[in-house]
């Protein structure tokens, strides 16, 4: 049985780096200010990184935040 | 592995080896004995001691094996710091609550040592294991 994700934010970063000339994820790290292990656990969904650091992922790669996170519709909705 | 994660790993081990040999130590000598008349201050504040001291070279040992890219943690080694933390600061509490009523009842003093120092072993071992899984799974 596949083991649940400990969220269902998903995100686009792998393509993204790729995307920009193949850009590392120790460059990334560098750019955001962590370490490479937290910029990998982001890209598995191992760990949601909070919205200063979305914003800042987004920005390094100068695309909006919902090219970089996306939410699967209807959860969370009240 | 980060640099924090690793830190993680040796806290655990030297945590854990360190009270087994306490255990061991103790036991030997309550065989023996009884318990009011053990020597178990100076085998706890050694073996305590000789944790920290194994726990610094060990670090230094697997830093110098396998060096982390960075030596500096970041938000989230703090977010997974404080959830381990949290998660297992009731073996603090509950160690805390049984020595303060076992005082009242008037326990020996190696009983209510004890079951502190047990309290601080199975916090520092369940907040290392839950930060590992974090670490690893997410949290």
């Amino acid at each position: 049985m596949a083991k649940s994700k400990p969220t269902r934010l998903t995100n686009s970063i792998r393509a993204l780096r790729f995307a920009r000339g193949e850009m590392t994820q120790a460059q990334l790290a560098e750019r955001i200010g962590v370490t490479r292990q937290t910029v990998i656990a982001i890209e598995q969904g191992r760990y949601s990184p909070s919205l200063e650091m979305a914003f800042q992922i987004a920005h390094v790669f100068k695309v909006p935040l919902d090219e970089v996170f996306q939410y699967p519709d209807g959860e969370g909705d009240t | 592995m980060s640099y924090e994660e690793k830190g993680t790993w040796v806290y655990l081990v030297t945590s854990a080896v360190a009270y087994a040999v306490y255990v061991a130590i103790v036991l030997g000598q309550a065989l023996r004995m009884p318990v009011a008349h053990v020597s178990y201050v100076p085998v706890l504040l050694w073996t305590a001691g000789a944790s920290i001291v194994a726990s610094t070279v060990l670090r230094t040992l697997v830093e110098t094996a396998a060096p982390s890219d960075s030596r500096r943690g970041d938000v989230r080694d703090k977010e997974i710091s404080r959830f381990g933390e949290h998660a297992s600061r009731w073996f603090v509490v509950a160690g805390a609550a049984a020595g303060l009523a076992m005082a009242m009842a008037r326990w020996d003093y190696f009983w209510i040592a004890n079951v502190i120092y047990l309290g601080f072993v199975l916090w520092a071992v369940a907040g290392s294991a839950v930060k590992l899984a974090a670490y690893r799974r997410g949290m």
